[in-house]
């Protein structure tokens, strides 16, 4: 997904000169041919996000399109406030590609798992969160963010996801797919997290549960119409994202469907990361087990909702 | 350094008393930080900087950004009397239905960036800087920062960056008034050596009177200081300059609910120059 995004990148701006490209020491190697073909467009700068962030923001209200690419918790913790003033306030057209949202780094423990970049980013005006699934999808996205108003934050997940994602469904920023119909229940997600959706789905099918899948590769604006519409169909909605069950994907669908005011009962619950640093090391696969991230327990939440067995209870940590 | 001295003229008198008259307006404002700054932006707006005030965005023009929004009530009334905005804008500072609020907004005409939160103005200098020489245009950014608004770490950052680029069409102005927000900087957070830092930073940096016009204008036209490098220009200021009960006063940094009395007292202040 990563080197998806970066090759298109670079072919973005082979053909338009407005886009730029600004590291901050990272992928070495990587970006060789963009900093061979173009380089009074190419800039590798220090670690110090702070910088190029604003350096980015003068670029873009003189014109530019520039794509700024470091680790994920660095591009929004470290600078936040630059992202907040220097961007979102000038509302200037800077992409952040985000490196290893979620707990990609898992190895390299919690300074670098970015578990609350869509939250923090969700309450600033102006900006656009995508999470695209795969590495197709984020072939769909890139070029769509040329000329698309204002800044966006493209939420990376690991490289060599499993493709879930087919070119059936047109891809517009800011517009949901469903991609999988369903009358029992409804399975919203973003990100990687459709895998393991599309998984929960067809466990649930096994066991005769039609369960719709609504992937929500942009978080913000959220498709609410297309997400009010699917959730009035069904009784369960479960949503699901490797990322911090406060403030991210599964507030924004809570808050839809808190102020939605059906005329039925929707039952729901939101699967994510609880409320604590991630305190183990691994693999991102094996912390998204520890915290249930998992397609069987998705399925194990949508059957005890359905069945009217979930009860709440808190997160017990080993 | 020089003794700061410098008597003011009468223009620079008449610039102060209409940023009092605005500051009335809003009943508020950083005075004595927007003091120590009136001869840098008034050398800037009268004979350096190349603009169109009937076309803010000309695309030649040179970039200001006033990184220490703070003293934004010096940099209206200079916009406005060059005819970016109507006067009358100076009698709505900070009230509501106004363009001109307590830090530069971007959408003012004139005003590149929104600053006030202090440390972002040089590093969207840099951008600015890089995207001229992307264009192949000899058109100049000048940055205005603080002594206050050095103690930030993103300052240093873009000095780097800013250095590395060898950005000779940047020049960023220090309004050393040696006085921040709680106290003196020797105290809240030593600068010094002010001069060596930048020059260790790679800039060429020339240290001025900043209340000296004619000083300031020699400066500020024969950029870069150094061939290839980014420029520094430290402006040893007064912050309140011109008003002896302001001059180094701590309470005149921002003001509020400033009455009738203190009004006529800075107007006497002034006349007395």
């Amino acid at each position: 997904m990563r080197l998806a995004c970066l090759d298109e990148v670079y072919a973005l701006a082979k053909r338009d000169d407005r886009v730029f490209y600004v590291g901050s020491d990272l992928t070495a190697g990587t970006m060789s041919e963009f900093q061979n073909e173009l380089p009074d467009r190419f800039f590798m700068e220090g670690v110090n996000e702070a910088n190029i962030i604003g350096m980015a923001a003068g670029l873009a209200l003189e014109g530019k399109i520039p794509y700024v690419n470091t680790i994920a918790t660095f591009i929004t913790r470290r600078c936040f406030e630059q992202i907040v003033v220097d961007l979102c306030l000038h509302n200037v057209n800077v992409r952040l590609i985000g490196n290893g949202g979620g707990m990609v780094y898992a190895p390299l423990g919690p300074t670098h798992l970015a578990i609350e970049d869509i939250g923090i980013l969700r309450a600033v005006p102006n900006m656009t969160i995508v999470a695209p699934a795969d590495a197709d999808e984020m072939r769909r996205l890139v070029p769509q963010t040329l000329d698309y108003p204002g800044p966006i934050y493209i939420r990376l997940a690991k490289g060599f996801d499993p493709i879930v994602t087919s070119g059936d469904f047109p891809f517009e920023i800011g517009k949901g797919i469903p991609v999988r119909e369903g009358r029992d229940a409804l399975i919203v997600t973003t990100g990687i997290g459709l895998r393991v959706a599309l998984d929960a789905a067809d466990l649930l099918g096994e066991g005769g549960l039609q369960v719709g899948v609504l992937h929500l590769h942009t978080v913000k604006p959220l498709d609410a119409d297309l997400l009010r519409d699917r959730v009035s169909r069904v009784p369960v909605v479960v949503s699901v994202e490797e990322h911090t069950v406060i403030g991210g994907l599964g507030s924004a669908v809570a808050e839809v469907i808190a102020e939605a005011n059906f005329d039925t009962v929707k039952k729901f619950k939101r699967i994510g990361i609880p409320d604590v640093f991630p305190d183990d090391y691994g693999s991102q696969d094996g912390l998204m087990e520890r915290y249930s991230i998992t397609s069987a327990e998705v399925a194990g939440v949508v059957k005890s909702l359905s069945a009217g067995r979930y009860q709440p209870s808190p997160v017990v940590l080993s | 350094m020089t003794q700061l001295t410098t008597k003011l003229d009468p223009r620079s008198l008449d610039l102060r008393r209409r940023m009092v008259q605005t500051m009335a307006a809003g009943n508020r404002g950083h005075l004595g930080s927007a003091f120590s700054l009136v001869e840098i932006l008034r050398v800037l707006y009268d004979d350096i900087l190349r603009y169109d005030a009937s076309n803010p965005k000309s695309p030649d023009r040179d970039r200001f950004v006033l990184s220490k929004g703070h003293g934004c009530i010096a940099l209206y009334v200079l916009l406005a009397e060059k005819g970016f905005f109507p006067e009358s804008e100076l009698g709505m500072f900070c009230q509501s239905g106004g363009i001109l609020g307590g830090h530069p907004d971007h959408k003012i005409p004139g005003v590149e960036a929104s600053t006030g939160a202090l440390g972002h103005g040089l590093s969207i200098g840099v951008g600015f800087a890089l995207n001229a020489r992307f264009e192949k245009s000899d058109r100049h950014t000048f940055v205005v920062i603080g002594d206050g608004e050095s103690n930030e770490g993103s300052i240093w950052e873009a000095a780097m960056c800013a250095s590395k680029h060898c950005l000779a069409g940047l020049t960023t102005i220090v309004d050393y008034n040696k006085n921040q927000s709680y106290g003196p900087t020797s105290v809240i957070q030593e600068l010094e050596p002010l001069a060596d830092k930048w020059r260790s930073f790679g800039f060429g940096v020339v240290e001025v009177d900043g209340h000296d016009v004619d000083q300031l204008h020699s400066v500020l036209s024969s950029l870069p200081v150094e061939q290839s490098r980014p420029s520094a220009v430290i402006c040893h200021t007064i912050k309140g300059k011109g008003v002896d009960f302001m001059e180094g006063n701590m309470e005149w940094h921002h003001k509020s609910r400033v009455t009738d009395e203190e009004l006529e007292a800075l107007f006497r202040a002034l006349e007395a120059n």
